[in-house]
């Protein structure tokens, strides 16, 4: 981590959606920095704007929704682009997306055309993004299918999307995302649809990817075990805001926050036995229109302090190398 | 009803093979057992056929559950675990008999000790012994009806089984149901889509338990909640349990819920039953190549304390297609101890333990007393 070069700066990132229910706020200031070859884990429950944070990376937030403020730096080759800055509908982000930057999604079905071979999708990715000719684009989705551990890639790669299960059609993003060799791949809950022995199959291929071609990774799931298999370092999110981040083993060793606490202890662990006892979060996740006042999590916290968590928004505060939270509780004066 | 002709009741020549049946018979007390039994079931089979064509000629069928036979014991929950595919929510939904079985039979017992064949029974009857039955199904989001409120959606059994007639009376049942799952009565007016998920499926459990139930089958109760949420209503269903007196039939893919929350487990491949036994001696040592390799691929938080990180076996391919079953064992293709005899022949479900007298393990593995297997190491602490 010392060495290795800045490869993203994500500073102070608010993005709002605006409806007719009020201003959605579903990414609040938010910074972090990913260093090329780093796994990053962001973590957190539905709503809390981990998806979101994607997006914007990306520039694909849904319509109604606007980057407020904050700073997207990419860094490549010692130059420096502000993705925020960039026209949404452009050639340069277009040629980021896919192409530096490349995103894995939740539901492969859903990334998918069901009208077009997998094979077609994915040397339209690389025409797009290299020059080549078709035959040369095929020879390379072929590589890339069998690198992911497609049995009988000259074959499959005719196949459409639906003929493959839910663990071949994974495959087959994940070779489409990775077809030109991005600096940074951006999972969204890539394991979240498949089943457990198909998920193991997954995250070894991912960490095996990101150890071969040295790529950046960043893991948006709600679960915490895939994040501890395959990130360095972990970010929790709340209500859009980075409540807090540190190494991957200082967070799992010694979490800070009332949250990431809550968090860990609310998982029945696998080999803790029947009678393991859960500290269940009290309450849910409010909704993100009626946010509350102060620290977003007062309401659900076991040492909420009175007039103060409720009234004063927490201070990010440096506990160590690297490990920042959001909390009252760690306040000096 | 189409039933049981459709596939004639073949008889199960391995007397070891229906874990049910053959385990009490040599004990002494057989009465009280077998009366502690809330739920018997012998060689439960649902086919699907699979119709092509103008005249939707049948071509083949999809064996959803083979042959599973298993028991109930009062007070207890029973894991059904599995990968999707395996048949785990068809046999929950036939044991109930939401979908008719194609054959075998399912045996209830209700506290009084009433038997009931459920199989058999005619709908008027059937309805009558669904009352003891609940249900609790995995997303809150559609499993309750949007245009009722809360006070409808959980009075409805009453209303429809002419139960209670009175309106005060019924408020004041519905709030105390509202009460025993932890929410607020005064609720009851709203409309589901006013509560978050958790609360929801707080609502869905207080309908199934409206009619005070002995059998309760959760079809992945927690599995479309967020994580906070999943532990709340785990543990309401563990006090819930006792506090009620229920017996659970627990449907889940997720191996640390059922290490949290049953006494026995039964893990499930292509339709029929791999392994069974106790929760813990599973666990601690798994008998069947499948289970072994499930438990292996739940990924863990490493905190780095205890320093267990285990050899993870990665099996290869996809779970078997069911209207296309491997022959011998459905596993083989992808078992890393595979065998050839694996490949011609199929491996009846046999009892381990049965022998030396702890608890009865039941597994489906030409070498289950061989093989050396790995299970979830317990952490230090």
């Amino acid at each position: 981590m010392t060495q290795a070069p800045l490869l993203l700066s994500v500073d102070n990132l608010a993005t709002h959606f605006f409806s007719q229910e009020g201003i959605l706020e579903a990414v609040d200031g938010v910074s972090f920095d990913i260093y090329a070859g780093e796994g990053l884990g962001i973590a957190g429950e539905s709503g809390c704007g981990k998806s979101v944070t994607a997006q914007s990376i990306l520039r694909i937030v849904p319509k109604n929704g606007k980057i407020v403020t904050g700073e997207i730096s990419l860094i490549q080759n010692g130059e420096s682009v502000d993705l925020v800055q960039l026209d949404d509908r452009g050639q340069e982000i277009r040629q980021i997306r896919g192409g530096e930057i490349a995103m894995v999604f939740q539901e492969p079905m859903a990334a998918f055309s069901m009208v077009y071979t997998i094979g077609n999708q994915i040397t339209e990715v690389i025409r797009l993004h290299q020059e080549c000719s078709p035959s040369e684009a095929r020879e390379r989705a072929v590589e890339m299918l069998r690198r992911v551990g497609m049995p009988q890639p000259e074959q499959t790669i005719d196949a459409y999307p639906f003929a493959l299960s839910g663990g071949m059609r994974q495959r087959a993003m994940i070779a489409m995302a990775l077809s030109c060799h991005p600096a940074l791949l951006i999972a969204d809950e890539p394991t979240t649809a498949v089943d457990v022995t198909i998920q193991a199959q997954v995250l070894e291929l991912m960490k095996d990817l990101q150890r071969d071609m040295g790529m950046a990774l960043i893991v948006i799931t709600h679960d915490l075990a895939v994040i501890s298999e395959l990130c360095d370092r972990v970010m929790i999110m709340y209500l859009g805001k980075d409540v807090e981040s540190a190494p991957a083993d200082v967070i799992f060793r010694d979490p800070k926050h009332p949250y990431t606490v809550g968090l860990l202890r609310s998982v029945p662990e696998l080999g803790e036995g029947h009678s393991q006892e859960l500290d269940p979060i009290s309450g849910s996740v409010p909704s993100p229109y009626r946010r509350p006042t102060g620290c977003p999590f007062h309401t659900r916290c076991p040492d909420f302090i009175p007039d103060v968590c409720d009234v004063h928004m927490p201070p990010q505060i440096e506990l160590g190398a690297g490990h920042r939270v959001r909390c009252h509780l760690y306040v000096q004066d | 009803m189409a039933q049981a002709d459709a596939v004639p009741n073949k008889v199960n020549t391995a007397t070891d093979a229906s874990p049910g049946q053959s385990l009490e018979q040599p004990k002494e007390n057989n009465g009280p057992a077998s009366a502690d039994k809330v739920l018997e079931v012998t060689d439960l089979r649902k086919y699907f056929p699979i119709l092509r064509g103008f005249f939707r000629r049948q071509v083949g069928e999809v064996k959803a559950v083979d042959d599973v036979s298993f028991h109930v014991n009062r007070g207890e929950t029973l894991a059904l675990v599995g990968e999707s595919g395996c048949g785990k929510t068809t046999t929950g939904r036939c044991v109930m008999r939401a979908i008719e079985p194609s054959g075998g039979s399912v045996l209830f017992r209700k506290r009084d000790g009433e038997e009931f064949e459920i199989t058999t029974l005619t709908k008027p009857d059937l309805r009558a012994v669904q009352q003891h039955m609940g249900m609790i199904f995995q997303d809150p989001f559609s499993s309750l009806n949007p245009r009722l409120t809360v006070l409808e959606i959980i009075g409805e059994p009453f209303v429809t089984r002419k139960l209670i007639r009175g309106r005060r009376q019924l408020e004041e049942r519905v709030a105390e149901l509202l009460r025993s799952v932890r929410l607020d009565p005064t609720y009851m007016r709203r409309y589901p889509h006013a509560f978050s998920g958790g609360q929801r499926q707080r609502i869905a459990i207080a309908r199934a338990l409206a009619l005070d139930p002995d059998f309760v089958v959760a079809d992945e109760p927690v599995s479309a909640l967020d994580v906070s949420v999943q532990a709340q209503i785990l543990s309401l269903l563990k006090e819930l349990q006792t506090e009620l007196h229920l017996t659970y039939l627990f449907i889940t893919h997720n191996l640390s819920v059922v290490e949290y929350l049953s006494d026995r487990v039964s893990v499930m491949y292509v339709g029929q039953i791999v392994e069974l036994g106790g929760t813990s001696a599973i666990f601690q040592r798994p008998r069947h190549p499948y289970t072994e390799a499930l438990l292996s691929a739940v990924p863990v938080v490493e905190t780095g304390r205890a320093g267990h990180r285990r050899e993870r076996i990665i099996l290869e391919g996809d779970v078997a297609d069911p209207s296309n079953v491997p022959q011998g064992c459905t596993f083989h293709p992808r078992c890393p101890y595979v065998q050839d005899v694996c490949r011609e022949e199929e491996p009846q479900l046999i009892d381990l333990a049965g022998a030396n007298g702890s608890q009865p393990h039941y597994v489906r593995c030409h070498f289950a007393e061989e093989l050396d297997l790995q299970g979830v190491r317990h952490s230090l602490h």
